[in-house]
């Protein structure tokens, strides 16, 4: 393989502390090696004046499977006047909110990402996510199953079996060739099947007489037995609502005493997802307020949680979730059009299209929230961007989200332009801050943090010899940043060059090849465990649509996969 | 004003996509620029100039500018789409998407048009002097924001679905309407000279549909309340006033729920 030297860039990389220094940066066999290990015949790149961080990683959006896909079937008016063919190699790409597979794979490369998790796969569902990230270029991808009402889960954590859950766990992991444990309404939407919702961590689930409390500690231990790399990645309950950030500060307390057991250099024991969601005060549309201070306090002083933001964009997007039943409420609030789809025993999802209108003052107060959740966070290996795609707003504006984080004049001039701007400034506390993120902090948030968040900071997310070369170089100058914050949305959203597994993927924004995408997996082995393989069974013949022959997804739905093995059997 | 005119010197064997006949893209170009215009033909990046013969030139403005087509258009789509000023005359039928969201101006087509046609019309004039298809006036496909303002008059009869999701502007039809009038409509006005088959109004939430004829069914959703007095469109008559669709939310206004109106001539 082709043997590169990145020359004179200056090199942002929290994995070494590298904060801009002039650094080489030397690339062979896919991996990053010493300058002193490469031939003559290394072709050299000049990144004089430019940024190289680590290729950048998505710890949460929705880019494949059912839903994205019932998203995509809805709302062909997001692909009106919106499906077009670059010049190149590339295919026709279309599609704001729910762009296709293509797309998809092709913007998050343009932008310097080359990791992606797909936040919420049903396991049912498994293959349809599979083939979608199958056919996804370039970017390596993984999902997340949802167990959070799955109801094995349900019934083993009643009777806190957590040697049975952790079977049950690394049975699906292994089935649906899932990467951790994903948590959505915890007990709410199983509860939703019974016409109620769970909005606090101590409404009690139907039938299955637990908690969302019971059931969210009970799987951070099961996550903890079998020593996952990732932790259990939750959105917990009440998400939404005005006055939910005090369910959220129920639901992050739950963490309290628990600490991370793995051998994947994974420090904390609960990822808290969209976390813009859950950080809203008052109590009614009128008096709704950022509680992200509130909020982020508490995250800060807690080093076992990690938090992504979910920033609003301000942008017409397509809301989904497994959430079902605050899609339903969603929907019966803007009157567009909802779906829904039910998936058995284990979870469901709703879809409901969505305008974040600056006009309005809940999505200005929304949009300021999630900058503020950045802005206060102190350790920004903690601390990630999302913009929760698609429902904060398309993962396609995360240069223009950095742009409003580097840049206090940008976001000042957003922030005074609104329709309700007095109001807007009244209920949060954006306009009094100074902070602007740093490139350095910025490789935190989008690189090593995520890397080690997910378990994966051995090989992603830094630029150490030894470390994948997965690189992203900018056209911005850390010694000449640009007074106009429009040349940092700029920069962010077309790399010079990226490269994925050593290959030069992307070439001044334009795509230049499909690199080798593999799908990250995590294979649990744990002692056998005839209960829960009883269990299994008995569900696939009283209640499942499906056999349990037809339910797992083959290897040939993951043919170039990145299997992340784990032994639990100690 | 100037005009340019566009004589048909080849049908297309498909259809041809011409989104860029509009005095918009027309706007300060001369002949031999506008015969180079990009149009498709199926997968075919073709030009206008390839299917037409382009005389005059564009005022500077759109609102400067007259584009007259002559020759058989039946085959081609999008003509007028965007368009905010100026004027259009064909002088034939046209096919799919003419006058689609359109924000301004004056379209006018003398033969039928086919359906889709002032889809999301924000504004202008649109008058259509023989048959419309269906979705005349409606959404996209999937979309909410069906015709929103402007006028489309049509001399001849339209098809089924016609303003579906409207929520303004004005609609005139001289002739008949097929089923489906006004569903999911939040505002606006259609008046319908002829008769309708049937279902008008379904999930209507606002907005008013004036018949002077027959409706072969009314919904159930809607109630008979009142006679009113009206003057539509210079004619004066007694109309029997409906509101509903009974089934659907209703915005209030002053503690008074708003319903969409059917108004029938007695």
């Amino acid at each position: 393989m082709a043997e590169y030297l990145i020359k004179n860039g200056h090199v942002f990389d929290p994995v070494q502390h590298i904060k801009g220094d002039k650094k080489d940066i030397a690339i062979k066999d896919g991996k990053i090696v010493e300058t002193s290990a490469l031939s003559p015949a290394a072709k050299q790149i000049d990144a004089k004046g430019k940024s190289v961080m680590a290729g950048a990683m998505e710890i949460h959006a929705h880019v494949a499977g059912p839903k994205v896909n019932l998203g995509r079937w809805y709302r062909p008016e997001d692909k009106l006047f919106d499906s077009h063919k670059t010049p190149g190699m590339t295919r026709i790409e279309g599609g704001k909110s729910i762009p296709t597979v293509f797309k998809t794979g092709y913007e998050y490369a343009r932008m310097g990402y080359t990791f992606a998790m797909e936040a919420a796969m049903p396991p049912l569902y498994a293959r349809h996510v599979h083939e979608e990230i199958h056919d996804t270029p370039i970017i390596d991808e993984a999902a997340l199953p949802v167990f959070g009402n799955n109801w094995f889960m349900l019934e083993y954590l009643k009777n806190h079996e957590i040697e049975n859950n952790a079977a049950y766990v690394a049975w699906t992991l292994n089935q649906t060739k899932g990467y951790g444990i994903k948590i959505v309404n915890p007990g709410g939407t199983e509860a939703w099947a019974w016409g109620l919702n769970c909005l606090s961590v101590n409404d009690p689930v139907p039938y299955f007489d637990i908690t969302p409390a019971e059931i969210i500690t009970g799987l951070i231990e099961t996550n903890e037995y079998l020593g996952l790399p990732h932790s259990i990645h939750i959105h917990g309950n009440n998400l939404g609502n005005p006055g939910c950030y005090q369910t959220t500060l129920d639901t992050l307390k739950l963490a309290e005493g628990f600490k991370a057991k793995n051998n994947f250099g994974r420090k904390q024991v609960m990822h808290q997802t969209h976390l813009q969601f859950h950080a809203y005060g008052g109590d009614n549309w009128g008096n709704f307020e950022s509680k992200a201070k509130e909020v982020m306090d508490y995250v800060n002083k807690q080093d076992n949680l990690t938090i992504d933001t979910g920033n609003v964009t301000l942008d017409e997007t397509t809301t989904m979730t497994a959430d079902g039943p605050f899609e339903h409420h969603l929907g019966g609030l803007n009157h567009l059009k909802w779906a829904n789809v039910d998936v058995e025993l284990e979870t469901a999802a709703g879809v409901v299209p969505y305008i974040y209108s600056p006009d309005i003052k809940v999505c200005a107060i929304q949009w300021a929230i999630g900058l503020e959740l950045a802005l206060y966070a102190k350790d920004p290996m903690r601390c990630f961007i999302t913009t929760d795609h698609p429902n904060a707003g398309p993962f396609t504006r995360y240069p223009r989200v950095i742009k409003w984080l580097m840049s206090k004049k940008a976001r000042d001039e957003r922030l005074n332009t609104f329709k309700h701007t007095d109001k807007v400034i009244a209920a949060t506390t954006l306009a009094e801050i100074d902070r602007e993120i740093t490139l350095y902090e910025l490789a935190a948030m989008t690189r090593a943090g995520p890397a080690t968040s997910l378990g994966l900071s051995k090989d992603y997310g830094g630029l150490k010899p030894g470390m994948n070369a997965d690189i992203a170089i900018y056209n911005i100058n850390p010694d000449k940043m640009p007074s106009d914050p429009e040349e940092i949305e700029k920069a962010f959203s077309g790399v010079a060059y990226l490269f994925k597994d050593g290959k030069i993927c992307v070439k001044d924004g334009i795509v230049v090849d499909n690199g080798n995408k593999r799908t990250f997996w995590v294979d649990v082995k744990v002692k056998p465990n005839k209960q829960v393989a009883h269990d299994v069974k008995e569900k696939f013949l009283k209640y499942y649509s499906v056999n349990e022959a037809n339910y797992s997804v083959p290897d040939s739905y993951a043919p170039h996969p990145y299997v992340i093995a784990v032994d639990a059997t100690q | 004003m100037k005009t340019v005119t566009l004589t048909v010197k080849q049908a297309p064997e498909l259809y041809l996509e011409c989104e860029n006949i509009t005095p918009d893209t027309f706007a300060g170009k001369k002949a031999d620029e506008i015969a180079q215009l990009p149009a498709y033909q199926g997968k075919e990046d073709t030009t206008l100039g390839e299917y037409f013969t382009i005389a005059g030139e564009a005022g500077a403005t759109a609102a400067e500018t007259q584009i007259i087509l002559k020759g058989d258009c039946s085959k081609m789509k999008y003509i007028g789409i965007k368009m905010t000023a100026g004027e259009v005359i064909v002088n034939s039928s046209t096919d799919m998407y003419t006058g689609g969201w359109m924000k301004g101006g004056k379209l006018v087509v003398k033969g039928d048009v086919h359906s889709f046609c002032g889809l999301g019309m924000e504004g202008g004039e649109f008058l259509i002097e023989g048959n419309a298809g269906n979705y005349l006036g409606a959404s996209y496909r999937g979309d909410w924001r069906g015709m929103q303002g402007g006028i489309i008059r049509v001399k001849g009869n339209v098809g089924s679905d016609v303003c579906t999701f409207m929520n303004g502007g004005e609609l005139i039809v001289e002739g008949n309407a097929d089923v489906h009038i006004a569903t999911h409509a939040e505002g606006g006005r259609i008046v319908i000279k002829g008769d309708v088959n049937r279902r008008v109004g379904g999930q209507m939430v606002k907005g008013e549909v004036i018949v002077f004829g027959k409706i072969g069914l009314m919904m159930p959703g809607f109630k008979y309340i009142k006679d009113v007095d009206l003057e539509v469109d210079g004619t004066k008559a007694r109309f029997a006033e409906h509101i509903g669709d009974l089934g659907e939310r209703h915005p209030t206004r002053k503690g008074e729920p708003v319903y969409g109106k059917i108004f029938l001539k007695k």
